[in-house]
């Protein structure tokens, strides 16, 4: 056990290293002076450089200059953006946990759906229900999911009014920002309309949450359904029908278990593609995450930008997927003995 | 017993799936009504403003956002009749030589009261006296903050025409000029006339954050700034202590969006109360929805290409006039305007006095124009850069559109053209530095009096203080149009400015194109939003039913 977590350690390390260093070399890849794109101020403002934080130590070589660029990643000190002048690790800081809240409650919509779909199929294996769920699934998993946040917001929030097509809260709610999770900052905020900045929240999560989570969701659904059939398909489930179990006990004590086993890994591979379609779904419903914030730094031209933010939504998904990995591989018997790690 | 169990599970599960459903029912039906906050009022507006001083920025933007929200001015422009009115003056005398200008202050006006500042006395002499004095002298402790630069006071010199501004006492005024000049009162009528807090100026010395002055700022206007978020919104709270008794809201907000689409989108859902500048092309759109009301009225503006006239080989008219006959003024005007503005002769709009109807205006003709272009010099395939201006305005709502089209234009007479375009602010401290080869831009007026045109987009000085956008300076022009403001009669001002538009059509600065009319949207439960036609927007007396 300790010899994979110390395989993944070095994995994870090698990976940001290999993350840290491409991003530190964008600032030499885009237009312009590297030391600009490293810290965000334009040149004549860099004579302040002498006595900021931001020291990257310009005329030194490229080495030492990366060294200190390492040293002020982890100091917190990312630069300032160019188009607005303000810090970058703030705005990460400030937009990531939009994105991840967005993509946190579309994964959850999609297991609470897709899941209990995917087993009905399987069961159903063969009969109308399944073509029809598998059918209606290859439609969602078709749909070009900007293509289906335009259409939402064309039926919803245009034709119905019944929702609004963009942001996070309306405006009118001062709620502070503490946990920058939207619905968690306003339980803890002590604004006297609670309820109704509440309701505006959900209201404003339902279309991009369901933009989002119909393309995982058919995913999920597809993913499970295959599982469930091969485990029911497998000899101990024979044997647990030979020794006088009812359908429903075999299901309950050695299908469901045995089925989800494989599905966390292949889930775990969706969560770069969650995260894109989150971004996507963010610039139309103009959700302030990451994704709208890329996009708009990019649009901008504003590299410091560009390059934080690219570090840390990397960063993220790469954490993210190790620690799912690492957990299934903890926790699955069968796999516990492969001791290479592996994205 | 199977069978009654069985029953019972049935049963049970009916009275679970009745409980579910109608939680989901009151759920959606709690989530489906948008309820809108009457306490508030949202209005999209198109960017961020550069600060919160209008004194310092002549853009749209930041006068919507500053002008008439945060500040007062001595007096203000009736925006239906356009008649000068009592603000924070309640009147004025104007001495028999044109010279001298009195006023006397409005008593009892308080200033906003932040976390950071209690103002510890009513608005006084000295408030005017420090907001004129800070553009006006060179040396005063506040001019150079946030850039030093005034470009509307500066481009109309109005600095070296007012030779003192002295208190006579706490609530009288007196301001000497060094000659008269017609359009003075006007000036001080404009959205950059306003009154900053002379006592906030100094606690922020006392604290050695004299920039915050103009971000964090001060006024006796009918709201007061909460926060600011770059690109996302402004927040500004009700001034409690509002001198004028108008129905204000507890909160109005300006929400950025930058895309007039989503502006509109936004509008029909109700997340917006009123929008900024609606596109052209949306307003049939708009004319549609029984929920919205499109307002509509001439606007005083000019869109218009002007030439970098420092920079060869656009320091040559002839060569100007040809790139002018060049391009279609009408089609441009029917792709981009959507009909709703009316073809540019002068700089100043028909509405306006000093319009003249008979001045020779370009035609279009690319042969002769590809002739005369030849004859001048000018290569086959010369390069040129053409740059559009990043956001919509009135007098101009798609820029980069109207770049394309002149694009394939100039193509047909041999000119290559290269769009450039930057983010707002970047875009015209760009141009003011002259990096332009020719530009698509133009100007709103901010008061009645034409010389509001001919002055800030032409005459020498304003090439400095960054309005002139084609560098054109000429003798014989700065003097037309200062003759044309010693005399009061509209008459003899009419003959000096015809004359100015005369020079205008012979030496061709700048091409002028459209004059549009001005548009705002905004919903039925909004009552008493008007359009400003000389300048910003108003929030004060506006209110949700």
């Amino acid at each position: 056990m300790v010899n994979v977590l110390l395989r993944y350690l070095n994995l994870v390390v090698v990976t940001l290293f290999i993350l840290s260093l491409l991003s530190f070399l964008l600032a030499y890849l885009f237009p312009g002076q590297a030391v600009e794109n490293l810290t965000g101020l334009r040149l004549d403002e860099l004579s302040t450089l002498q006595n900021n934080q931001l020291k990257y130590a310009i005329d030194d070589n490229v080495f030492v200059q990366y060294w200190y660029y390492m040293g002020e990643l982890f100091a917190g000190n990312w630069g300032v953006s160019f188009s607005s002048g303000l810090p970058l690790y703030e705005d990460i800081g400030h937009y990531l946990p939009a994105s991840i809240e967005l993509s946190a409650y579309a994964l959850f919509l999609s297991f609470f759906i897709g899941l209990p779909l995917g087993f009905l199929a399987a069961l159903q294996h063969h009969k109308l229900t399944d073509y029809g769920l598998l059918s209606v699934s290859l439609l969602g998993y078709s749909i070009p999911v900007f293509w289906l946040a335009l259409i939402m917001i064309l039926g919803f929030s245009l034709q119905l009014g019944w929702f609004p097509l963009s942001g996070r809260l309306s405006l009118i709610f001062e709620i502070p920002s503490i946990t920058g999770f939207i619905l968690v900052d306003i339980l803890l905020s002590d604004s006297i309309d609670k309820q109704s900045a509440l309701i505006d929240a959900l209201r404003h999560l339902i279309l991009p949450t369901l933009s989002i989570a119909i393309v995982t969701t058919t995913l999920i659904l597809r993913i499970t359904r295959r599982s469930v059939i091969e485990t029911l398909n497998s000899e101990f489930i024979l044997a647990a029908y030979a020794r006088g179990l009812t359908p429903r006990q075999v299901l309950m004590r050695h299908g469901v278990r045995n089925a989800l086993i494989p599905i966390w890994p292949l889930l775990a591979m969706q969560f770069p593609t969650l995260l894109t379609n989150a971004m996507i779904v963010e610039s139309i419903f103009s959700w302030p995450g990451i994704g709208n914030w890329l996009i708009q730094a990019i649009y901008q031209q504003d590299y410091p930008a560009i390059r934080a933010g690219m570090l840390a939504v990397s960063v993220l998904v790469v954490i993210f997927t190790m620690s799912i990995d690492l957990t299934i591989r903890l926790t699955d018997p069968r796999r516990r003995r492969v001791g290479r790690a592996a994205i | 017993m199977n069978i009654i169990k069985k029953h019972n599970k049935n049963a049970r599960f009916k009275t679970i799936s009745i409980v579910l459903a109608s939680i989901l029912l009151c759920a959606c039906d709690v989530l489906l009504q948008s309820e809108t906050d009457p306490n508030g009022i949202v209005y999209c507006s198109e960017g961020s403003p550069a600060s919160f001083n209008p004194q310092l920025d002549t853009s749209g933007t930041t006068v919507d956002a500053s002008s008439h929200q945060i500040y007062d001015r001595l007096i203000d422009f009736d925006p239906v009749t356009g008649d000068v009115v009592p603000a924070l003056a309640t009147s004025w005398l104007v001495s028999n030589d044109g010279k001298t200008y009195t006023f006397q202050l409005r008593q009892q006006v308080p200033f906003h009261q932040t976390e950071t500042f209690k103002p510890s006395r009513f608005f006084n002499a000295d408030d005017v006296l420090f907001s004129i004095d800070r553009w006006r002298l060179i040396n005063h402790p506040y001019h150079d903050i946030s850039g030093g630069r005034y470009p509307y006071t500066d481009s109309l010199n109005l600095g070296s025409l007012i030779t003192k501004v002295e208190r006579i006492n706490g609530y009288r005024v007196e301001i000497t000029l060094n000659k008269p000049e017609s359009s003075f009162l006007a000036n001080l009528a404009t959205d950059f006339a306003v009154i900053l807090s002379a006592e906030y100026a100094d606690k922020l010395i006392s604290r050695n954050q004299k920039e915050l002055i103009d971000y964090q700022p001060i006024g006796t206007g009918p709201y007061q700034l909460a926060n600011f978020r770059q690109d996302r919104y402004i927040r500004y709270t009700k001034h409690p202590k509002y001198w004028r008794q108008i129905e204000l809201t507890d909160k109005l907000i300006f929400d950025i969006t930058s895309s007039s689409s989503l502006r509109l989108a936004k509008l029909l859902t109700g997340e917006c109360d009123a929008i900024a500048l609606p596109a052209h092309s949306e307003l049939e759109v708009i004319r549609q929805q029984d929920d919205l009301v499109l307002d509509e009225k001439p606007g005083l503006n000019i869109g218009f290409w002007a030439f970098n006239t420092s920079k060869p080989p656009f320091n040559n008219p002839e060569v100007r006039r040809a790139l002018g006959m060049a391009i279609d003024k009408n089609a441009l005007i029917e792709a981009i305007y959507f009909n709703s503005a009316i073809a540019a002769k002068n700089i100043v709009p028909p509405t306006s006095w000093a319009f003249q109807a008979d001045v020779r205006s370009l035609s279009y003709n690319p042969i002769a124009a590809k002739n005369l272009l030849r004859e001048q010099g000018v290569p086959e395939d010369f390069s040129m850069t053409v740059w559009a201006m990043p956001v919509q305005r009135a007098y101009n709502p798609n820029a980069m559109k109207m770049a394309e089209l002149i694009k394939a234009y100039l193509l047909e007479v041999g000119i290559q053209v290269n769009i450039i375009s930057y983010e707002w602010s970047t875009f015209r401290e760009r141009l003011t530095e002259g990096l332009h080869d020719s530009v698509l831009i133009g100007w709103s007026a901010d008061n009645g009096d034409p010389d509001n045109f001919y002055r800030p987009l032409l005459s020498c000085a304003a090439i400095e203080s960054g309005t002139n956008r084609a560098m054109w300076c000429s003798e014989e022009y700065d003097l037309l149009i200062n003759k044309a403001l010693q005399y009061t009669d509209i008459g003899e001002r009419t003959y000096f400015y015809g004359k100015a538009n005369e020079l205008l059509a012979e030496q061709l600065p700048l091409i002028p194109i459209a004059h549009a009319s001005r548009y705002q949207a905004h919903r039925k439960e909004l009552d008493g939003l008007v359009i400003n036609p000389y300048g910003g927007v108003r929030f004060g007396g506006v209110k949700k039913l």
